[in-house]
């Protein structure tokens, strides 16, 4: 085809690429902390505090990112932080898109008082200030790693119902829909077999997205100490103790954050690659 | 001289195969020249480059187009800009998506005046007023202050021929007008663009893929196949004899209701295997890939 | 027991929701106002009318996509008027339908086969592979068609899968929805040709819907004319063609452009 979507393409392959090639380097290297990381993200060596990346002079080597204030090892902090982060996306990630995705399909296919029932629930949950909410929610039942993903959850299905319900709803109005009824199909089929793998792109975008926003919702919650306890390391709690030592030791700051920032830009580009993956008309 | 002319005319889509192949056409003031060919023929990328509204992925490779005898692509891009607002105008294919749903008619007649012209808004107001009673509206000021779902489609594509109609164009591309409507309004609807086309003493440049409208309203026409002109002739010779078996399979799949057995009969697959050879041909003599 | 069909003062409302008042209910608009009818077995009847004729409303609610608020459908002697969904369920492979836009109609993320397989699987084909390349052989399309996605195919071509889906099951009636107007002079004719040879050699019975009366003139063998939810005429093509009893008959005539400079037109 001479049309221009080879462009389209070699543009997406790059971005899906790169972003998943990152997101399985940290991924695994997240997963394998354990047995990779060099030392003991809790060790504290007094001795050895604020020793600065090995690219640095004055590094020593067995840190080859540095070392915090408590003389704890930056890349096996980052490493075991990174066990965290990616816990979070993938389980809040997967349940937000579950949940949120089956309640939109739902309303969007079925309409009446089906749309009227989770419609309503939407907006009345989608006023209630979900910063607020979630430090409420974890105030309730308890800083931790659950809490977190919890709060996640409740509070971020709404993104995913109402667009896929808005999907669903252009999706139903098609005639291949009116086609799958001629041809004797029920309701329950038509919305899988139909309508979903016309939705599927959209809802794995938005999957994407979520674990990104889940990464960041972890850290910011890490960051006010309102995630699991301080003994476990986590990229938004090195980036809180960083601030305090940035002049002294900015590594201890700044490496976690740009760990961070890769991790949820590549989320974010995995799923426009995705996206374009998907669609047979760009394949 | 012609007021459209354009030069052996290349089209190709950017890192891809060719849309136009050295297409030649001339169109004289006062003229209709015809553009006809199935879906992919090109037919309407040519009215597409005449105006400057090619779609991204597709560049002029190769030709000159001379309207109103200055040569549009060695001008600036803003000067072809201006020169084509002032001299040339389309009527779109869909008037349910060419007019903007959020603003009242009277604007989107009025703005190129006002924009391009310079006109004072009262006088491109009074002279929108005009050009919809033209076009046969039976009250004009309601139909100003309306938006466009609340008007009938047959009404919204009289609205888009006062349009462009509006600056006095002296070429209008035309790029499939009816294909929209119903049988019975796009009858109304040829006639006007015919009458009015006529009175202006406009140049135009008719898309379409249906020879029956090609008959009614056009003095020249172009046959296109694969971005290649097979056939450019009078009307009226055609008709008595198309010069290219691939157009007079084209004329015997045309719907016609006075002799059914002669109409819709599908284009033999020789035929377009021949008209697929032409344009390989093409491609083989020419200098470029 | 020839008929096919016998429906009797159909009148199907829709909300008009451009009318709908800030609070309360969309007024009801009138789309049919008691249409009359038979259709008979391995007829091919022309539906012809212009925008707002209420001709697919019409349609849709023969093969029962819409239900009907008053009047009576019998279809092959059951009435099924306010039949629900499943109770519809084992008609569906007697009656089925083509519609406009294939684009619409043919999902995008489904391949062709799977496309013409998917009503035989529903109602358990033995062969449904088997039954769905042989509908392709019969709309004159290669069986390597099977495997691609719809935007791979030309318009004519997503046309004639959609014919392909509706004959796969052998069914009793066809309903096809303007399945030309949306395709050139080219691939019109040939859409049509399909169709024709399939009507001789399956003995279809079909209800082709249109807005041009030149296509239904060439298809089919009995015309009814659709004027605002009213029949205005219904008889043999041969006859309404020669003298339209209705003066909207003759309008839909006198607007097909033939293709000829000399005849005077407007």
């Amino acid at each position: 085809m001479h049309d221009g979507r080879g462009a389209v393409r070699r543009r997406a392959g790059a971005r899906l690429w790169l972003s998943a090639g990152w997101l399985t380097l940290a991924g695994g290297a997240a997963l394998l902390a354990p047995w990779i990381a060099p030392h003991d993200p809790l060790a504290q060596d007094l001795f050895a505090g604020r020793m600065p990346p090995f690219w640095v002079a004055g590094a020593d080597p067995a840190y080859p990112l540095g070392t915090d204030s408590l003389g704890r090892d930056v890349l096996s902090r980052i490493l075991h932080g990174g066990r965290i982060a990616f816990l979070v996306a993938l389980i809040a990630g997967l349940a937000t898109a579950v949940l949120g995705a089956t309640l939109g399909l739902l309303a969007g296919f079925f309409r009446g008082w089906v749309d009227v029932a989770i419609s309503r629930l939407i907006d009345i949950w989608m006023a209630f200030p979900p910063v607020l909410f979630s430090i409420l929610l974890i105030a309730v039942i308890g800083p931790g790693l659950w809490s977190i993903i919890i709060a996640i959850i409740v509070i971020d299905w709404t993104r995913f119902a109402r667009v896929v319900r808005a999907e669903a709803m252009g999706q139903g109005a098609m005639d291949y829909v009116a086609s799958a009824r001629v041809a004797g199909r029920g309701r329950i089929s038509t919305l899988v077999v139909e309508i979903l793998p016309n939705v599927l792109p959209t809802i794995v975008v938005l999957l994407t997205l979520e674990m990104g926003i889940a990464v960041i919702v972890e850290a910011i919650l890490s960051f006010v100490n309102l995630s699991i306890s301080t003994d476990s390391p986590t990229w938004g709690g090195m980036i809180a103790e960083g601030r305090t030592s940035v002049h002294q030791a900015w590594w201890v700051l700044v490496l976690p954050l740009i760990a961070l920032f890769l991790t949820v830009l590549a989320f974010s580009q995995l799923g426009e690659g995705l996206k374009d993956r998907f669609d047979p008309v760009l394949r | 001289m012609s007021f459209l002319r354009i030069e052996n005319l290349s089209v190709a889509i950017r890192g891809g195969g060719p849309l136009l192949r050295r297409v030649s056409l001339e169109v004289a003031a006062g003229e209709v020249m015809a553009l006809v060919g199935e879906s992919g023929a090109g037919k309407s990328m040519i009215g597409k480059a005449v105006l400057g509204i090619l779609p991204r992925a597709a560049q002029i490779t190769e030709g000159r187009i001379w309207l109103d005898g200055e040569d549009l692509l060695a001008l600036s891009a803003t000067a072809r800009r201006q020169r084509i607002g002032a001299k040339a105008a389309l009527i779109p294919q869909d008037p349910l998506t060419a007019l903007n749903p959020v603003r009242r008619i009277a604007p989107q007649i009025t703005d190129r005046l006002v924009d391009i012209l310079g006109w004072d808004r009262a006088k491109a107001e009074a002279r929108a007023r005009d050009l919809l009673g033209e076009v046969q509206i039976a009250d004009p000021d309601r139909v100003m202050r309306s938006y466009p779902h609340e008007l009938s489609g047959g009404m919204r594509q009289r609205i888009l021929i006062a349009s462009a109609f509006a600056a006095e164009p002296r070429l209008i591309v035309a790029d499939e007008p009816t294909t929209a409507l119903d049988v019975t309004v796009q009858k109304q609807i040829l006639r006007l663009i015919r009458d009015m086309q006529a009175r202006h003493g406009t140049a135009l440049l008719f898309v379409t893929h249906d020879l029956g409208v090609v008959s009614k309203i056009c003095q020249r026409l172009t046959v296109l196949y694969g971005g290649l002109v097979l056939e450019q002739t009078d009307v009226r010779a055609f008709f008595k004899a198309p010069g290219h078996p691939y157009s007079a399979a084209l004329l015997a799949a045309t719907p016609r209701h006075d002799d059914p057995e002669a109409s819709l009969n599908p284009v033999p697959e020789a035929v377009i295997a021949a008209a697929q050879a032409e344009v390989a041909a093409f491609d083989r003599s020419a200098p470029h890939g | 027991m020839d008929d096919i069909y016998d429906v009797q003062g159909l009148r199907l409302s829709l909300a008009d929701m451009a009318r709908k008042p800030l609070f309360g209910p969309a007024p009801r608009l009138e789309i049919l106002k008691g249409p009359t009818f038979r259709i008979r077995r391995g007829e091919v009847v022309g539906i012809v009318g212009g925008s707002g004729s209420g001709k697919s409303t019409l349609g849709r609610a023969l093969v029962r996509l819409l239900e009907p608020s008053a009047g009576t459908i019998r279809f092959e002697g059951a009435d099924i008027t306010h039949l629900d969904d499943a109770a519809l369920r084992p008609l569906r492979r007697r009656m089925q339908m083509i519609f406009q836009d294939p684009m619409s109609s043919l999902n995008p993320r489904h391949r062709v086969g799977q496309i013409i397989a998917a009503p035989l699987v529903l109602h358990g084909d033995d062969d449904p592979r088997r039954r769905a390349l042989e509908a392709l052989d019969q709309v004159g399309l290669p069986r390597g068609f099977a495997t691609r996605y719809p935007h791979e195919l030309s318009g004519g071509q997503r046309q004639r899968v959609g014919i392909a889906r509706a004959i796969a099951l052998r069914p009793d009636f066809i309903l096809a929805d303007e399945i030309v107007s949306g395709l050139d002079v080219s691939s019109q004719a040939q859409v049509l040709a399909v169709l024709r040879a399939l009507v001789r050699d399956l003995g279809l019975t079909l209800a082709f819907i249109s807005h041009d009366l030149s296509v239904i003139r060439r298809l089919c063998d009995r015309v009814i004319v659709l004027h605002q939810g009213v029949i205005v005429e219904d008889g043999p093509c041969a006859q309404v063609f020669a003298a339209p009893s209705a003066a909207y008959t003759r309008e839909l005539l006198d607007a097909i452009p033939d293709p000829d400079p000399d005849q005077p037109w407007f």
